[in-house]
This record gives structure tokens, C-alpha cells and sequence, in this order.
């Protein structure tokens, strides 16, 4: 599982942090979505899944290898 | 008293003069009851505004969702069929055109730069290093509230003031001046005040900002607009009638809106003991709590939109041009996302509502409205244990003729 990230559609909701702090983080200069970790550990799964469905501008995804 | 409503049928006939927008609230807890049979039997459907425009109301959350995050729906607040749920002389479309330039009325690829500026002030991180702060106000406003007569006005005690002296100090407007922005800003919204009235209050506060503006340009503080202006002067994003533009946006959003869910979550608590009892003993519910009271309570019916192009949605095609309402507070009952989606259950666990809208222009400012949600809420029932209403739910006078709902005044006592 990884999570794949669109930063051109970020629109910095913080969504994502809230979710799973521990695989997002948010860039100081301009709030857009930054990747602490792009392959979650199992235990971060299902909260990596609700930041992709809270994200509002779809800047977020999960691929399959 | 919410639960076992039958659904209220709405006419289905072929041709029907389409049902009046907005709808009226006969719960003071639930939406208009006439959205749980639309969500059902017709998920998209045209309604008449009090301007005599036809607009299409879309009420299930799917539909919300996936409207809200297509680039063919428009935000453009110019565009003539833009729903506007009052009539507007052409003094006051220009000036809904002008907030709405700065920031909520773009599409892409005008709006992420705009909101780039501005988001870095609003990410988790420095939220979260305002909460010190937010706890100090809300200390002092509780101190207060003890320290005086009993009945007391929540909101005058504590709905209202928190947000606006978070909001200000943030942006850099004086809180002195609160009295004069929060009868402006609350004028701004009323349907029932006369259209001439809310146009001069509106200007009011629009030459007031400008002043402001103005002032800062000359000697920009540490603040949110003293920052903006300074960045500007880098990379031009903001001039000088944006700015003003989102300083209004800025100011009547961030305090209007957060005292609303304030007094409506403390009347929702008081209502439900055995659920403010989890959170009383728990600290740890309360962020839980917080989103359940925000998908509850959805103090934004609907947000106006427009079709840039031939839309299939819920059975229907949306022609090219028409107008869309998306209705927040439908979707966020909609049995499909939220099980028992008319029950408000703090346990729910659910941060997917739509209370803060979704695509592009969700809320700029949710996570400073959460913060200060779970601070109040925490701390008001700790403080304050014996807090009970001093007057009948159905007493209360709530918002009704208001396009973002709420409470005037709340009495308590304890």
C-alpha cells in the first residue's frame, strides 16, 4: 500500500495531519500536504484511508503495490 | 422529539411549481423536515428562490460530495444565476461579487494561489499553537460569567466573545471595536432586517475595514493582514479591494459561525446529560464530540453554486448555467452516510460530515473552529458543573430568518 499525493490540487485543509499525524505534515510556506512516510505501516492502514476520503480536493489516493 | 418524525411527502407531480427555498426549520435541532423525503424521492430537484430564480437543491451526501469536488461546478459569485436567497439590488450583487473575488467566488486556476497565501496561517500546526491562548480567553470569559448575576446571556458571556477576540487578535482588527462589527455582521445575515438596512450596515463595516486596511498598508503589524501585506509586497496575490474583501470574509466568518455552534452545542449537551457525562469524564471524547455537534447542528443550510456545464447527477441533467444549492444540512442526515443520522450520538466517531462544506473551498478556518469548540466545551462543563438553561428549549430564540443558523441569546444559570 502506498499513499500517492497530487500537491497541485492541495488546497491545505490539514485534514490528512488530523487524520494520521504520523504520515502527513503541512509545508510552512504555502500549507500544501507534505509526506512523512509514503508506505504506512499496517497499524496506520485504516487512518491513512480516512485521510484519503476526508481530503476535500481529492489531492490524495492509495496504490495497490 | 426528532427521531419518530414521519417523513413529510413532497409532490412529485410532473410540472408542480417547485417547492420555496429556503425551506422552513419547524425542530429547532433538525434541517427543514421536507429534505429527508427529497434526499429519497427526488435527490436533485429544482426549488423556487424569493427572488424568483430556479435553482437545483441537492440534498444527498454522495451527490454533495462528488458536486463540491467537480470542476465543472462553479463558485463564481458574478455569474446571474448565482442562488441568492433574497433579492439584491445591484449595490449589493456588486458587493457580494467583491468578497467573493478574494477568495470563496474563484475557480481554478484563479483560487489555489489565493488560498496559499492564506492557508499557511490556518495549518494544524500553528493552530495548534494558539490553543494556549484560546484557553486564556476562554478562562477569562468563564471567570466572568461566574463572577456575575445569575441568570447570565451565554452568548453575550461566552458564545460571542471567544471567537471575536480570537478572530481579531489574529487578524489585527481591535477588539474594542466589537460592538459595531458584530451588529454589522450579524445584520449581514438576517433575512428578516430590511434589504436597505443590511446594505448600509454591510457598507458600514466594508468602510471600516478599508480604514483599517488602509492603515496597515502604511505600518503593517504582526498580524494575519500586516502579514499578508508584507508578503504581498513579494508576490503580488491580494490588492488593496481584495483585501478589505477577505478582512470582511475573514472577520464575520470567524466569529459569526463559531458563536453559533457554541450555543447551539452547549443547548445540545444540556439536552443529552448522559452524553455530556462521557465527555465531562473523559476529556479525550470531547475532539469526537465536537464533529458529531458540528454534523448535527450543520449551521450552513446550503452554499449557491453554478453549473459551467451539462451535469448528470441524481436522475437529472443539470443544464449548462442553472444554479445548484448544495444543501450541507441535508447531506449531513442522510441515513446513507450516518446511520440513525437523526440521532446526535457523541460517540459516533464520524469526521466525514460536510458542516465545513468539501472540495476546494471547505472552510478556510475549521481547524481554528474546532480548536475553540474543544476548548469551550471542555472547559465550560468543568468549570461550570451545575449549567443548566434558565429558559425552555422551545423558548430560546433561535435564527431562523438567519442564513447561518444559531441562537440570539441563551439564559443559563448554575
Amino acid at each position: 500500500m502506498r499513499i500517492v499525493m497530487d500537491r497541485e490540487y492541495c488546497v491545505g485543509s490539514g485534514q490528512c495531519v488530523l487524520s494520521a499525524p504520523e504520515l502527513f505534515d503541512q509545508s510552512e510556506e504555502d500549507g500544501r500536504v507534505l509526506l512523512r512516510t509514503a508506505r504506512p505501516e499496517p497499524a496506520a492502514i485504516d487512518r491513512s484511508r480516512i485521510a484519503v476520503d476526508l481530503c476535500p480536493s481529492r489531492a490524495l489516493s492509495l496504490a495497490d503495490d | 422529539m426528532v427521531q419518530n418524525r414521519m417523513l413529510t411527502s413532497v409532490s412529485s407531480a410532473a410540472g408542480a411549481e417547485p417547492p420555496a427555498f429556503p425551506m422552513p426549520r419547524t425542530c429547532p435541532f433538525d434541517p427543514p423536515a421536507e429534505y429527508a423525503a427529497l434526499r429519497i424521492e427526488r435527490p436533485v430537484t429544482q426549488v423556487r428562490l424569493p427572488t424568483g430564480q430556479l435553482a437545483w437543491l441537492v440534498t444527498r451526501y454522495e451527490d454533495v460530495r462528488r458536486l463540491l469536488t467537480d470542476p465543472r461546478v462553479s463558485s463564481d459569485r458574478e455569474h446571474p444565476n448565482l442562488p441568492l436567497t433574497e433579492p439584491v439590488t445591484p449595490e449589493s450583487r456588486r458587493r457580494i461579487a467583491a468578497v467573493g473575488r478574494s477568495l470563496i467566488g474563484l475557480d481554478p486556476p484563479e483560487h489555489a494561489p489565493r488560498r496559499r497565501m492564506l492557508v499557511t496561517e490556518f495549518t494544524v500546526r500553528r493552530i495548534q499553537a494558539l490553543r494556549p491562548h484560546i484557553q486564556q480567553v476562554v478562562d477569562g470569559c468563564i471567570d466572568e460569567l461566574l463572577a456575575g448575576p445569575r441568570p447570565a446571556d451565554l452568548v453575550a458571556a461566552l458564545s460571542l466573545p471567544v471567537p471575536s477576540m480570537v478572530i481579531c487578535e489574529l487578524l489585527g482588527v481591535p477588539y474594542s471595536d466589537r460592538e459595531f462589527f458584530e451588529r454589522c455582521s450579524t445584520a449581514q445575515l438576517r433575512r428578516s432586517i430590511p434589504a436597505e438596512e443590511r446594505q448600509r450596515t454591510t457598507g458600514e463595516l466594508r468602510a471600516y475595514l478599508d480604514r483599517l486596511v488602509t492603515a496597515k498598508e502604511a505600518a503593517p503589524g504582526e498580524d494575519l493582514l500586516g502579514r499578508l501585506i508584507v508578503h504581498n509586497r513579494e508576490t503580488p496575490v491580494f490588492d488593496h479591494e481584495l483585501l478589505v474583501g477577505l478582512a470582511m470574509l475573514l472577520l464575520v466568518a470567524g466569529h459569526e459561525s463559531t458563536a453559533n455552534m457554541i450555543s447551539l452545542g452547549v443547548v445540545g449537551l444540556l439536552e443529552h446529560p448522559e452524553q455530556l457525562a462521557q465527555i465531562t469524564a473523559d476529556p479525550a471524547a470531547v475532539d469526537m464530540a465536537v464533529e458529531e455537534l458540528l454534523r448535527y447542528f450543520c449551521i450552513v443550510d446550503a452554499q449557491p453554486r453554478v453549473a459551467a456545464a451539462d451535469i448528470e447527477i441524481g436522475g437529472v441533467t443539470i443544464p449548462a448555467g442553472d444554479g445548484l444549492l448544495i444543501a450541507f444540512a441535508a447531506a449531513n442526515r442522510d441515513e446513507e452516510a450516518f446511520p440513525a443520522a437523526s440521532t446526535m450520538d457523541l460517540g459516533r466517531g464520524a469526521r466525514n460530515h460536510v458542516a465545513f462544506g468539501y472540495g476546494i473551498h471547505q472552510c478556510l478556518g475549521q481547524n481554528l473552529a474546532r480548536e475553540e469548540l474543544q476548548i469551550v466545551f471542555s472547559t465550560l462543563f468543568a468549570r461550570v458543573p451545575g449549567l443548566r438553561l434558565a429558559a425552555r428549549v422551545e423558548e430560546l430564540p433561535f435564527k431562523k430568518d438567519s442564513n447561518v443558523y444559531g441562537i440570539d441569546q441563551l439564559p443559563v444559570t448554575w
